[in-house]
C-alpha cells in the first residue's frame, strides 16, 4: 500500500528504536489520546521495543469510551420512539448503557442501522420520507465536521426528516483536565493525527507554553509512532517543551481552516460529560440555533430514565491512564470481549479490548 | 426447465420431486449407487471385515471410479458432515455448491483421509429460480470431481417462501484413512515447523465484497478448491506430519489457537512469513479486520517435524492450490496454548482466538 | 476508527469522488477538500475526505527514515 508500507519499514523501525535506547535513561510517562493510536502501538508490539523508562500511557482518546451512560440510554431510548430509524457507527452496537444497548433495541424490534457514513444516514432518510432518521453523533473533530457537512447537505436539499443526535467532543480540553488533575505524570503527548489534520497545532500550544509538557502530532504506522516518541525524548533531553508535527505528510500547522469552519457553523462549544473525566466546560459539541430543526435534543421529548453506572467497572480510571487494564480486577475475568462490562472492552479501539485482543491476559 | 421456478411440491416427496430428482441431481451427480435411487446408498468397492482386532474396511474387487489416485486399501473409516449458509450463494471464485463439496472434502483430507462419497442435503426456498439450482448443482458436480469423490446420496425439501434464503445445503462425506496415518492436533511438539499453504482472506473478502459491494479494481477471488490431492503429495513428502487444520471461519488465529490449545505447546508465528494478497491487506485494513481472522475455504495448515520442513514445503509449492506456501512460524515449549506474533517492526503481541462474531454467513 | 490508508482520487463529480484506497474502490465525499484534483491522494474518514496527502511531504519523511543514523556510542549526544 503506497504511502502506509513505507512507514512499516523494519530497518528504519529498528533505527528508530536504537536511536530512543541511546536517549537519556530519565523515567517518562508519554500519553497518547487516540484510539487509533492504542491500537497501532499494540497492534505493533511497540512497547516491547521500547525501553523500560520509556512508559506509553493510553488516554481518554476513543470516543465510543468516553461516551457517557447516560448519553447512550437516550441514543437508546431514540431507537424505541416511534417512526424513527436511529443510525450508528457500528461501534455502538454492543455499548452497555444504564440497562440495555442498541444491539438489544435493535433485537427487540427496533430499527437501528448501523452505517459507516452520514452519507449512508442521509441515504436512509431520503429512502424513508415518512420515518424520522436520527444520526448517532459521537466522535471528535475528525467525525464532527463530517457530521456538520451531512446538515449542511440536508439544509441545502430540504431534507426534514433527519437529525443529529450530538454528543461529539474536541480534544485539548480533556488533555487540559487530565494534567490538572495531576493523578499521573504526563512527560509528554502523543497527539492525534487527524483531529489535529483537522485543528492544526495551535491547539496545543497551551499545554507546551503552559504546562511545559512537550506535544508531537503523531502519523499511525509504526514508524510515525516512533519517531514520534523520539522527537518528544528530544525535546525533554534538550530541556524544551513545544508543540511539534510528525505526520507532516498530512497535518499543517494551520490545519483544514474549511472544514473548521463548517464544523462550527453547525456546531457550537457546550459542556459535555467524559466517562471518567466528569462534565469538562466547552468540551462538547452543541447543535446552533440556525439548525435547531436538525437537532434530536429538541426535536424529541426523551426520559431515559435514571442512569446506573456498571458496579466494579473501572473504565473511568483506565481512561484517565490511572489504571492499566490488567489491574481492573474485571478485566479477562468477567470482562471480555464476548462479555463485556464496560466500553473500554466493547469498542474495537478501547483500552481493554485492545489489550486483550494484542497482549492477552497476564 | 429453466424459466422455472421452485415450489414447495417440489419437496412433498411426490411427483414434482421424483421430477427435480431426475431432471436436475441425476444427470449431474450421476452414478450407479445414486442412480439406484433406493433409500440408501449401498456403497460398492469397500467390505467389512473382521481380522484380529476391530473391523477394518477392505477393499474389494471393484474400484469406485474417479481421477484420483490409489485408494488405500486397508484403514478407518472417517466421516464428518457441514451445513452451508454462505450469503450470497454466488461469489468471485465460487459459489455455496463448490463450497459444500470442497468443505467436507477438505474436513476429510485434515485428518488424512481419502475423500470417497458425499450425500447432500439440499433445503430450497419456494421460488428459487430453477436455473440458481442448476448452477450450484453444475458446480458441485465440477467439484466433486475434481476432488475425485462421488455424490452418491440426496435429499431436497422446499420451505415457504422467506425461510431459507434461496438454499442451503448440507453435505455429509465418508473417506478412508490408511494404516499408518494418525494426525492429530494433539500431536504438536515444540521445535515442528508450522507451515501454510498460501495467502489467507481471500475467501472472507469475497464473500464480503460481494455482500457490502465493495468494489476492487481487481475482484478479490474466494480461495475455495478441494485440498485432498494437495494432502496426499503433502503426506508423501512428510511421513512424519504431525497435524493439519484448514483455517476457516475464525481464521487463521482461531487454527493457530487450536492447534497450541490441544497439543499445550505455544506456536510463534513471523507477521512478514503470512503471505497476504496485497488487495485482501487493504480491504482488510479499509474495514478494520485483521487478515488472520478472516475464513479461508482452500488453506491449510501443516505442522511437520523441523527435519522434514523444507521437504514439505517444496513439495506443497509444487502442487496447485500450494504454489504460495510459506513456513510461518514453529511450535514452542510454553505458555501452553499461546500463539505469538512477531510482528514486521520486531516487535510482539500475542494472537488471540477470534472473540464473537466477525463475518456472518461466510461459509 | 481512523482509517490512515491515503486514497487516490480517480474521478471527481460535483462534490463526490471516486476513490482507489490501495486497489478498492470507494466513493466519497470532498465537501471538505473543494479543491482536491483527480491524482490527489487524501485521508478518507466516515466517507469524507479530510486532508490531502503532501506527497512531497511524505518522500521527504522516507527519505528521512532512509538517511537517519542509528545513535552509536561514537556518537551519543
Amino acid at each position: 500500500m503506497r504511502y502506509v508500507d513505507e512507514f512499516r519499514d523494519s530497518a528504519a523501525a529498528a533505527r528508530l528504536v536504537e536511536r530512543i535506547h541511546r536517549r537519556p535513561l530519565v523515567p517518562v510517562n508519554l500519553m497518547e489520546v487516540c484510539g487509533t493510536h492504542t491500537v497501532a502501538i499494540f497492534r505493533h508490539g511497540i512497547r516491547q521495543l521500547l525501553p523500560d523508562h520509556v512508559t506509553l500511557v493510553s488516554g481518554p482518546g476513543c470516543p465510543v469510551c468516553v461516551t457517557a451512560n447516560r448519553d447512550v440510554d437516550w441514543a437508546i431510548a431514540l431507537a424505541h420512539q416511534p417512526r424513527t430509524i436511529l443510525a450508528t457507527f457500528g461501534d455502538m452496537m454492543k455499548v452497555p448503557g444504564s440497562t440495555s444497548s442498541l444491539a438489544r433495541a435493535r433485537a427487540e424490534g427496533c430499527d437501528v442501522r448501523v452505517v459507516y457514513s452520514t452519507l449512508d444516514a442521509l441515504a436512509i432518510a431520503r429512502a424513508n420520507p415518512d420515518r424520522r432518521v436520527v444520526f448517532f453523533g459521537i466522535g471528535f473533530e475528525t467525525t464532527a465536521p463530517t457530521v456538520a457537512c451531512s446538515i449542511l447537505e440536508a439544509e441545502q436539499n430540504g431534507l426534514d426528516n433527519y437529525f443529529v443526535y450530538s454528543v461529539h467532543k474536541v480534544m485539548p480540553p480533556p488533555m487540559k483536565a487530565l494534567v490538572d488533575a495531576e493523578e499521573i505524570r504526563i512527560d509528554g503527548f502523543i497527539c492525534p493525527g487527524h483531529v489535529s489534520a483537522i485543528i492544526g497545532s495551535e491547539p496545543y500550544r497551551f499545554l507546551a507554553a503552559d504546562y511545559g509538557i512537550p506535544c508531537v502530532i503523531a502519523g499511525f504506522e509504526p514508524l510515525d509512532v516512533l519517531q514520534a516518541v523520539d522527537m518528544l525524548l528530544a525535546m525533554r533531553a534538550e530541556g524544551r517543551a513545544g508543540v511539534e508535527i510528525q505526520y507532516s505528510r498530512v497535518v499543517r500547522p494551520e490545519g483544514n481552516p474549511l472544514a473548521r469552519e463548517q464544523m462550527y457553523r453547525v456546531f457550537q462549544p457546550s459542556d459535555a460529560e467524559w466517562r471518567g473525566l466528569g462534565n469538562i466546560p466547552g468540551s462538547g459539541l452543541e447543535i446552533r440555533e440556525e439548525y435547531a430543526h436538525f437537532d434530536a435534543r429538541r426535536a424529541f421529548d426523551i426520559d431515559p430514565g435514571p442512569t446506573r453506572e456498571h458496579a466494579g467497572c473501572r473504565c473511568g480510571e483506565v481512561l484517565r491512564g490511572v489504571v492499566e487494564p490488567p489491574q481492573c480486577p474485571l478485566y479477562g475475568r468477567v470482562c471480555t470481549p464476548e462479555n463485556p462490562v464496560g466500553p473500554c472492552m466493547v469498542s474495537s479501539e478501547g483500552t481493554c479490548s485492545t489489550w486483550f485482543q494484542f497482549a492477552g491476559v497476564e | 426447465m429453466s424459466k422455472e421456478r421452485v415450489l414447495l411440491a417440489h419437496g412433498s416427496g411426490g411427483k414434482l420431486s421424483e421430477e427435480l430428482i431426475r431432471r436436475v441431481f441425476v444427470p449431474a451427480f450421476g452414478n450407479p449407487a445414486l442412480n439406484r435411487m433406493d433409500d440408501s446408498a449401498v456403497l460398492d468397492g469397500y467390505r467389512m471385515a473382521a481380522s484380529s482386532g476391530a473391523p477394518q474396511l477392505i477393499e474389494s474387487a471393484i474400484l469406485a471410479r474417479g481421477p484420483a489416485g490409489a485408494r488405500p486399501s486397508v484403514g478407518r473409516l472417517a466421516l464428518t458432515t457441514d451445513c452451508h449458509v454462505v450469503k450470497p450463494l454466488f461469489f468471485d471464485g465460487g459459489d455455496i455448491g463448490r463450497l459444500a463439496v470442497c468443505g467436507t472434502v477438505n474436513d476429510l483430507a485434515m485428518v488424512g483421509a481419502t475423500p470417497l462419497y458425499l450425500a447432500a442435503g439440499f433445503v430450497l426456498e419456494e421460488g428459487l429460480p430453477m436455473e440458481t439450482l442448476e448452477r450450484v448443482v453444475a458446480s458441485m458436480r465440477a467439484a466433486a470431481e475434481e476432488a475425485g469423490v462421488q455424490i452418491a446420496a440426496g435429499d431436497t425439501k422446499v420451505v415457504e417462501q422467506g425461510k431459507a434464503d434461496g438454499l442451503f445445503i448440507t453435505t455429509t462425506g465418508v473417506g478412508i484413512v490408511p494404516e499408518g496415518i494418525d494426525l492429530s492436533g494433539s500431536n504438536a511438539r515444540p521445535g515442528d515447523v508450522v507451515l501454510l499453504s498460501g495467502p489467507i482472506g481471500d475467501h472472507g473478502i469475497a464473500v464480503l465484497s460481494r455482500r457490502e459491494g465493495l468494489e476492487f479494481g481487481v475482484p478479490v477471488a474466494s480461495d475455495v478448491a478441494p485440498l485432498n490431492h494437495l494432502v496426499a503429495v503433502l503426506l508423501e513428502a512428510s511421513p512424519g506430519l504431525r497435524a493439519m487444520r484448514d483455517p476457516t471461519r475464525g481464521g487463521l488465529a482461531t487454527t493457530l489457537n487450536e492447534l497450541a490449545a490441544q497439543s499445550r505447546v505455544a506456536i510463534q508465528v513471523e507477521e512478514g512469513r503470512v503471505p497476504v494478497r496485497a488487495s485482501v491487506r487493504a480491504a482488510c485494513e479499509m474495514l478494520g479486520y485483521d487478515p488472520l481472522y478472516v475464513a479461508n475455504e482452500g488453506k491449510l495448515v501443516a505442522i511437520v517435524p523441523p527435519d522434514e520442513a523444507e521437504r514439505a514445503l517444496a513439495a506443497l509449492r509444487g502442487t496447485r492450490y500450494g504454489e504460495g506456501a510459506e513456513m510461518i512460524g514453529s511450535v514452542l515449549p510454553g505458555p501452553p496454548g499461546r500463539v505469538l506474533m512477531r510482528t514486521r517492526i520486531g516487535g510482539t503481541r500475542v494472537v488471540q482466538m477470534l472473540m464473537g462474531e466477525m463475518l456472518p454467513r461466510i461459509c | 476508527m481512523c482509517l490512515a490508508v491515503p486514497a487516490r482520487i480517480t474521478s471527481i463529480e460535483g462534490k463526490r469522488a471516486t476513490v482507489d484506497m490501495a486497489g478498492v474502490v470507494r466513493e466519497a465525499s470532498i465537501m471538505m477538500l473543494p479543491d482536491a484534483k483527480i491524482g490527489d491522494y487524501v485521508i478518507i474518514h466516515a466517507g469524507y475526505a479530510i486532508e490531502r496527502l503532501d506527497e512531497d511531504e511524505a518522500l521527504r519523511t522516507i527519505e528521512l527514515f532512509k538517511q537517519m543514523e542509528a545513535l552509536g556510542p561514537e556518537n551519543r549526544p
